[in-house]
């Protein structure tokens, strides 16, 4: 069956894939960086004590984590110029992943602060460390070498959500993929170079992972 | 003006539930399939025979990398290239219990390593056959192990049913899809669509976080 690949026309559309795979680079950085910020702030309503503060946290969380991303993307995509907000795709794309992604890396962050055991924010406390003393010498360093694979799993999930974003007509790189399919009739070639594409970002970031878990992984604790 | 779109959206109840039961069939026949190659994926994956469970390795981290909308695409369209002519709802059959067996098969392989060796080695010792093992003595243990992280693959398998509606399947997804194009109220027909979504896998979720905080008691 690959045997009848036609690389020619691949290589012909070779810049629109590229230029889709930047897009999809760049759709994916932006997000995760929304998402990491939305994370944090809805991790740290979460842990808090305060329940008024911790039930939107709550709400937003579980909202996100219950719903399919699609249905969120077109909620965004068909609501906001209800409420006149009109803005391009690109936006509402980089919107509705970071909200669906922080929802993720809130829960991811949470259970790494947890996972800190009780006696290492005690054994702070005896020595005399203050509350952020503990924190910044104690339970971040440990809470973030066991955060940060995760985090990376978690983004392998956002650049493959991505993809999504070519339903709402942004141009990424299923989109661009689909280019050839449409265009030359030859969905197989656009497919490939689709999946190509994404193999590479899948492994890039497998691979930091791998790396990240080799150097920094706590003796005994996996 | 908010009641009466409400009444116009709730007067397509028909497509709305129509929507919610193929969301529920799909997700559902998957999730068997699914689980019945993902335990046999697992096995192999976590087996003896190193080439075998390298291949299939490659496999499963095909699915792994791509996004599932693609799969669906390749499923959808090069499957008919090779004489595979599936219908929509075959073809999301095919896209979405092929995704759920890599991402299960992985969980059961991690599963299996999980048990301890001494346990195995107990099951030899008393005479059992390799499948007597497998089936009375590590299965069962692994299952307990990853019963959570099942649970939580099964919340996933329905959530992404929703992106079989790009090839023209009528899902909940879809129901929406189609109910906005003629009431342009885009809030609260995807509320409407999430609440949807929220019911039916949210009871899943709160299940999965019991279970582990009841396993994780389990082998404090």
């Amino acid at each position: 069956m690959l045997g009848g690949l036609n690389t020619r026309v691949m290589m012909e559309y070779l810049p629109e894939i590229w230029q889709g795979f930047l897009a999809t680079l760049f759709l994916s950085a932006a997000s995760f960086a929304g998402a990491m910020v939305l994370g944090v702030i809805a991790c740290a309503l979460t842990i808090q004590p305060l329940r008024w503060l911790r039930a939107p946290a709550v709400v937003y969380v579980d909202a996100i984590r219950a719903t399919p991303l699609l249905a969120q993307l077109y909620f965004l995509y068909f609501g906001l110029p209800r409420l006149g907000v009109v803005l391009p795709e690109m936006m509402i794309g980089i919107i509705a992943l970071s909200l669906n992604s922080g929802a993720y890396m809130a829960e991811i962050i949470r259970s790494g602060i947890l996972s800190i055991p009780r006696g290492q924010v005690e054994a702070g406390m005896s020595t005399g460390l203050s509350y952020l003393q503990r924190m910044r010498l104690i339970v971040l360093p440990q809470a973030l070498r066991t955060t940060v694979s995760p985090v990376i799993g978690q983004t392998i999930v956002l650049v493959k959500d991505s993809s999504l974003l070519s339903l709402i007509s942004v141009v990424e790189l299923t989109r661009a993929g689909q280019r050839i399919a449409i265009d030359r009739f030859m969905p197989v070639e656009g497919l490939v170079a689709t999946a190509l594409g994404y193999l590479v970002l899948y492994y890039a970031l497998k691979s930091a992972a791998g790396a990240w878990q080799v150097r920094n992984s706590i003796p005994g604790r996996g | 003006m908010f009641w009466f779109y409400l009444e116009r959206v709730l007067g397509y109840w028909p497509v709305l539930l129509k929507g919610l039961g193929m969301t529920i069939g799909l997700s559902l026949l998957s999730l068997v399939i699914g689980v019945a190659i993902g335990f046999a994926f697992g096995i192999i994956r976590a087996g003896r025979n190193r080439w075998l469970s390298r291949a299939l390795g490659l496999y499963i981290d095909l699915f792994r990398a791509t996004p599932f909308l693609v799969q669906v695409f390749i499923v959808f369209f090069i499957l008919p290239v090779i004489g595979i002519e599936l219908s929509a709802f075959a073809a999301g059959v095919v896209a979405l219990s092929n995704m759920a067996a890599c991402f299960i098969g992985e969980i059961v392989a991690a599963g299996l390593k999980a048990v301890p060796a001494g346990q195995r080695e107990a099951a030899l010792a008393s005479g059992m056959t390799r499948a007597q093992q497998m089936r009375l003595v590590v299965m069962p243990q692994a299952v307990r192990i990853i019963t959570p992280s099942l649970v939580g693959q099964f919340v996933l398998l329905i959530k992404d049913s929703s992106v079989v509606s790009a090839i023209g399947l009528l899902d909940l997804t879809r129901a929406g899809w189609l109910i906005v194009q003629s009431v342009p109220n885009g809030l609260l027909v995807f509320g409407i669509i999430g609440i949807g979504y929220f019911i039916i896998c949210y009871p899943l979720i709160w299940l999965s976080r019991r279970l582990e905080r009841r396993s994780q008691a389990a082998f404090l």
